[in-house]
């Protein structure tokens, strides 16, 4: 059908809503509330349009298009009231932006520049809400909420959780959990979706940057450690585009800001995989104990289980995290090897997630001393006054600087999966695969699905991101039959899309993220965990072999049975 | 603790759309909606607390502490509205250490507003369980207050 935007004459198709159509066209409309394939809410109205012959504007994300429809996008009328709408939001927020985080990337904060906001037409009515600090991952400021409802869809729709919701009415309501308890306490597993969603501050990551500094500053032996899906979207921050690999800046950066030591977690991945892939051999092997195996690199989907599913706790691999793995390795035997007391180092990672932040207060997990977001780094960098872009690259320190592609790919959706695959081949057979790529693994979508035949022994394979999907997978009645392994990360997309990564405004962004890390993969020398020499050398030198007296030790953890305030 | 489960088997299999008639029969039967009954009927109905919580806390209607003793009622209505209700309000949440919705910490007293008793010649008008008293000041709000604390001091005597 034809409609008509601004005069223009567009092609539109029945079933469109308004915004959908102008999108496709190009046309800028902001929008606060709206959600890329959810059902409009229609809560914000700032995407507020004119229709020649109706009386009132119409919000464009829940309105559908009809034939000959004239839209016109930006006359005054819209303006303004787009304008107003925005100035009433300010008119109940706390008006902080110097002292706020999300500065830099405040929807309502451009929004309010974008219309020309520059004077406050209503009486200020300030809502003194409690913040809530309770979580090691994110802060809650409910004050700087404008009620768009991102947060609560992204938790229960997406993730499957539900553990933020709207609470009482009117000039009260506001985003809290059940009993208006602090979220600490929740069945939250600290994916940080929500503060990724969210256009205010009233989300944030908790902020430990002044932490790391007072620990460069103390003189204590320092080492920084960085996830598979940094190096591929740091540059963002920096103006480099999505995908741009900076590994090498970062690593100087690092090094820079005074850490001792910057080592690759790839290589712990690298670690990682030896062991789950062991153990997953071996449960097959041993009668198929406590199957599917659950991957257990993702600390939101650790407590998601703990939390959500107990019956299948067995069934999480005891697997540490690659992050947790190499804390416990440089505290006991880089330190040893190196002749530091342990006491003396402190470790610190630098992480896509906030989940991470969780995790390092586990029991059993007390290696890592600190864990920073991407966003965090990059703060930092700046903090630091470092030159980013024009830093000579450098490597990640021996000998955990090495890596494999397999190690690498940790960072997207299926490549945890994927490399334990690579690896199991060859621990049955004694050869690597002919074809190490798995596609069918790879990309965006929530739920992928493999096989392999490894010596005529068929092993059926999950790949799950987005918890929400795996809430479905796990009340199916034979999910059991249907799988032997299932890899689970919470975030939509894996790491690159996790809750510390820099602001995503479209989605091609995370697409980039994930085509730079199978790039890398590609070009890779050594593809395969197995090959690794640094990861054999730490085998021959200190751990002996996977799944050994040593790694049980170091490297495997175990799981509790989690009560919640809000289940 | 019976009282929730008996109203959860008997909404067995029902969706999300009986959440408030639920709501409503667990506070006929408890007195007012607990913790452990959200949690319940969040599970029966597959949805989170925090949604349940959210709903229940969206009406008036719904109180999460128990009762007191005694059941303050203040009308807020127009007419009392006029005639100066607010003031008995500031002093029951003043005296009492409370606000509406809540049960002092002794389990004495508990406040509500209602938008409208139907007695506005008696304005302003508050009831305590269920006994109406008209033309109420925050004088006469103290005196009532203190007389009912003075005879549950002495009933504690004996």
């Amino acid at each position: 059908m034809k409609v008509y935007v601004n005069g223009k004459e567009v092609e539109a198709k029945a079933g469109e809503t308004i915004l959908s159509v102008l999108k496709s066209q190009s046309v800028d409309v902001p929008t606060l509330c709206h959600m890329e394939g959810k059902i409009p809410s229609g809560a914000c109205r700032i995407c507020v349009v004119e229709i020649e012959g109706q009386a009132n504007l119409v919000p464009s994300c829940s309105y559908p298009i009809t034939e000959g429809m004239r839209i016109k996008t930006n006359s005054p009328r819209v303006i303004n009231a787009r304008k107003t709408i925005i100035e009433l939001l300010l008119s109940s927020h706390p008006d902080d932006c110097l002292y706020c985080d999300k500065q830099d990337s405040c929807e309502l904060l451009f929004l309010a520049r974008k219309y020309g906001v520059n004077e406050k037409r209503f009486v200020k009515t300030v809502r003194n809400l409690k913040p809530d600090f309770s979580s090691p991952s994110i802060i809650r400021d409910p004050n700087k909420c404008i009620l768009c409802g991102k947060c609560v869809r992204v938790c229960e729709e997406v993730q499957g959780i539900g553990c933020i919701d709207f609470i009482r009415r009117g000039f009260r309501s506001q985003v809290g959990c059940a009993f208006d308890s602090s979220i600490n306490v929740t069945s939250c597993v600290n994916c940080g979706q929500c503060v990724n969603i969210c256009p205010t501050g009233a989300l944030m990551e908790n902020n430990n940057i002044m932490m790391v500094k007072k620990a460069i500053e103390s003189g204590k032996y320092v080492v920084a450690q960085h996830a598979p899906a940094v190096s591929v979207s740091l540059g963002e921050e920096f103006g480099f585009p999505a995908g741009k690999d900076v590994d090498g800046l970062m690593v100087s950066a690092l090094k820079e800001m005074g850490f001792k030591a910057v080592f690759d977690t790839s290589f712990a991945a690298d670690l990682t995989i030896m062991e789950e892939a062991s153990e997953l051999v071996e449960r097959i092997k041993s009668g198929k104990k406590d199957m599917p195996m659950f991957t257990s690199c993702c600390p939101g989907w650790v407590k998601y289980v703990e939390t959500f599913c107990q019956d299948f706790i067995p069934n999480l691999s005891t697997c540490k995290s690659p992050h947790q793995m190499l804390g416990s390795i440089i505290k006991s035997y880089y330190a040893k090897k190196n002749k530091i007391d342990p006491k003396d180092i402190v470790v610190v990672s630098i992480m896509p997630c906030t989940a991470k932040k969780f995790e390092i207060r586990r029991e059993n997990m007390e290696d890592v001393d600190y864990s920073l977001t991407t966003r965090e780094l990059a703060r930092m960098i700046s903090v630091y006054g470092v030159d980013f872009k024009n830093l000579k690259p450098q490597k990640a320190d021996i000998p955990f600087g090495e890596r494999s592609g397999a190690g690498k790919i940790f960072g997207s959706s299926g490549g945890v999966c994927e490399a334990a695959l690579r690896t199991a081949y060859w621990l049955v057979t004694g050869k690597d695969l002919k074809k190490l790529d798995f596609e069918s693994v790879r990309g965006m979508e929530g739920v992928k699905k493999t096989e392999v035949d490894i010596n005529g022994i068929k092993i059926k394979v999950g790949v799950v991101s987005g918890l929400g999907n795996i809430k479905n997978i796990l009340e199916s009645p034979d999910f059991k039959n249907e799988f032997d392994f299932i890899e689970v990360m919470a975030c939509p997309g894996g790491c690159i899309n996790g809750g510390g990564q820099p602001f995503v405004k479209n989605k091609k962004t995370l697409a980039e993220r994930m085509k730079a890390l199978y790039e890398i993969d590609k070009s890779e020398n050594i593809r395969t965990s197995h090959s690794n020499s640094a990861v054999k050398f730490l085998y021959e030198d200190f751990l002996g072999k996977p799944l050994g007296e040593k790694s049980h030790h170091l490297l495997h953890t175990s799981y509790l049975k989690r009560s919640v305030a809000d289940k | 603790m019976s009282k929730i489960k008996s109203v959860i088997e008997k909404y067995k299999n029902a969706k999300r759309d009986f959440l408030i008639p639920m709501l409503q029969e667990i506070q006929e039967a408890q007195g007012y909606v607990s913790k452990e009954a959200v949690k319940e009927i969040a599970r029966a109905l597959k949805i989170s607390s925090a949604k349940v919580y959210g709903v229940a806390t969206f009406y008036n209607q719904f109180r999460f502490e128990p009762l007191g003793k005694y059941h303050i009622m203040v009308c807020r209505g127009t007419a009392c509205h006029v005639k100066g209700s607010s003031q008995s309000l500031n002093i029951a949440c003043e005296v009492l250490k409370i606000k509406p919705g809540q049960t002092t910490k002794d389990g004495l007293f508990s406040l509500e507003t209602v938008a409208c008793m139907g007695a506005c010649s008696l304005a302003p008008v508050i009831s305590i369980n269920g006994e109406f008293y008209g033309e109420m000041t925050a004088e006469k709000l103290k005196k009532l207050i203190s007389e009912i604390r003075e005879k549950e001091k002495k009933n504690e005597g004996k």
